[in-house]
């Protein structure tokens, strides 16, 4: 088997060079045209986890590979120029500028034309383009997460990791927004999601995650882990 | 009783002293709100860049005037006002280099960046008094009155006169230039609009690629043109003094809490309702009264709230009343 495009393997360390570690010879990769869900318990340091593959922990052990090169040493921002996308959890829109300026500002690392880029995304997300004008802080959960999606996208990454993207949002707008991820996964962006709501998170996903405390506790396909009994009985409700 | 008169009174006494005084708090709370949105303090040492800025015009004018170079009928300062904001431009920049960067990297907070920019504030007060002394100084010259008191008379035939200075024609038209500028700057290239994206939420800038050094010196060279407007028309307008500077610290900073820190647009309606209140409520209306009321009712008094004296508390109560009951100011600002 060949190496999977985005993977970090055996990560150990925490959010500084002498504190306590937070992850425990922790592995999460993602491979071309997948979506991978890291899950788990509250305190499990999944998104610790995903933080770790772009670069916001101090790693001890382990590595970061993104198609083949080895991105264990770059800071955040020369991730993103490698082609890795992040939408943080909270604060992950320019709440003043509006849809349009924010999508811009996602690009900002792109000295060519993005105009055809920003045409794909008010495709995959219709509402923003009617909201293009409106500043970005004054729409609904959902549609700030579309934006936050949307403003990662603009530098058309190779991949996309999400951290908690329905965080706070209610059902409906939770489905609406799988329903998003999905299609932006159908374009070929191989996406890296940490979810809160399992069940729903793992039915979409080829590839899950179980981190408990910092370590990989279950790893399978999202139909497995639906089906594995402990899986189900530790956090899923049965 | 004589409407026409009244309103002529008002005119001349209130409204035209207040828009133009207003024109000149708004560019130094434009300065302020800037630094505050992007470099993250507030900086007390805004006063004293304006009182560099206007010094190093001052200088240049006289220079100027020294070698014949005239503007015509409009004041010589305006064509030395963009050695001003060189000069001006120079010393922000260095100050930064040598003093705020430092303590960017530190990560430090805030409240210790006001501190440091109290120091930086004794500096440049000084430097100003050691180059120029700490005395009154004239440089206005050209044409005094874009309409005096005699001629309006002469023209409508009233009683009261009304009087545009030219200063204050020049201060309402080039805040006007400069304020359009700088809102096409940040709304419309790609260097404005990172520099409020960097504003609004500086980790996200970063990841997307935003160089923060670069919005910083952008920031700072803007605040220095606008310090250093703001110093030549106020001191064109009144004299040039070097306290003053430092007195006008408190409207500038009332303007910018009362129009919401960080907001632009804020900034310019904050420098307007400072500046309407300090003259409304230090004029002596007893004028304005005599015209506008029936004999009966006209007052003895000079109808005057507060001496002029005390002007700077009327920024004090505004500011006092806006933190109480609107805390992040009258524009969504970020609260203090």
């Amino acid at each position: 088997m060949s190496e999977p495009f985005l993977i970090g393997q055996d990560m150990t360390g925490g959010y500084s060079k002498g504190g306590p570690d937070i992850l425990h010879n922790c592995t999460i990769s993602v491979d071309r045209g997948e979506i991978a869900v890291i899950v788990g318990p509250n305190g499990a340091g999944k998104s610790t986890a995903m933080k770790a593959v772009f670069g916001m922990l101090d790693l001890r052990e382990g590595s970061v590979t993104l198609d083949g090169q080895d991105i264990t040493a770059l800071s955040p921002q020369d991730r993103v120029v490698q082609g890795m996308g992040f939408v943080p959890q909270t604060s992950n829109i320019f709440p003043s500028l509006t849809v349009e300026e924010n999508l811009e500002m996602g690009a900002f690392i792109r000295s060519d034309d993005f105009s055809d880029t920003m045409a794909q995304i008010y495709e995959l997300f219709p509402i923003l383009k009617d909201k293009r004008q409106q500043a970005a802080g004054e729409l609904s959960g959902g549609q700030r997460q579309q934006v936050a999606v949307g403003r990662a996208l603009m530098t058309q990454p190779k991949v996309l990791m999400l951290d908690e993207p329905t965080a706070g949002v209610s059902p409906i707008v939770m489905d609406e927004l799988f329903d998003r991820i999905i299609e932006v996964a159908r374009t070929g962006i191989p996406i890296l999601m940490v979810e809160q709501n399992a069940r729903q998170a793992l039915e979409i996903a080829d590839k899950g995650y179980v981190l408990v405390q910092g370590a990989n506790a279950h790893t399978g396909t999202g139909k497995e882990l639906l089906a594995n009994p402990d899986v189900r009985r530790s956090f899923l409700g049965g | 009783m004589d409407l026409l008169n009244a309103a002529v009174a008002l005119a001349n006494f209130v409204l035209i002293p207040a828009t133009a005084y207003g024109a000149q708090l708004a560019l130094g709370a434009l300065g302020v709100t800037l630094i505050y949105g992007i470099l993250r303090f507030s900086n007390f040492a805004h006063g004293d860049t304006m009182a560099f800025g206007a010094m190093v015009t001052v200088l240049v004018t006289w220079l100027f005037q020294s070698l014949g170079i005239s503007f015509g009928p409009l004041p010589t300062a305006l064509l030395a006002l963009p050695f001003g904001i060189l000069g001006c431009v120079a010393l922000v920049l260095l100050t930064d280099r040598a003093v705020y960067r430092f303590y960017r990297a530190q990560k430090a907070k805030p409240v210790i960046l006001v501190i440091v920019s109290m120091g930086v504030m004794f500096i440049m007060n000084g430097l100003t008094r050691f180059i120029i002394g700490p005395d009154d100084q004239r440089f206005a010259d050209g044409e005094r009155f874009i309409i005096s008191v005699r001629e309006f008379k002469q023209m409508t035939g009233l009683s009261e006169g009304l009087a545009i200075k030219t200063t204050q024609g020049i201060t309402l038209i080039t805040a006007l230039v400069v304020v359009a500028a700088l809102f096409w700057f940040l709304n419309r290239t790609r260097t404005g609009k990172s520099m409020r994206a960097y504003s609004d939420n500086e980790d996200l800038a970063l990841l997307s690629g935003i160089n923060p050094e670069r919005v910083v010196m952008i920031t700072w060279i803007i605040v220095a043109t606008l310090a250093t407007v703001a110093g030549v028309l106020y001191g064109l307008d009144k004299t040039f003094k070097p306290f003053v500077y430092f007195q006008l610290l408190l409207p500038i900073f009332a303007a910018a809490i009362v129009g919401g820190l960080g907001n632009p647009l804020g900034a310019i309606a904050g420098g307007f309702v400072i500046a309407f209140s300090e003259v409304t409520v230090t004029y002596a209306w007893k004028k304005v009264l005599v015209h506008a009321l029936p004999e009966p009712l006209e007052p003895d008094s000079l109808v005057q709230l507060l001496s002029t004296d005390y002007k700077f508390a009327v920024s004090f109560v505004i500011l006092l009343i806006v933190l109480i009951f609107k805390p992040t100011g009258l524009f969504k600002g970020q609260s203090v």
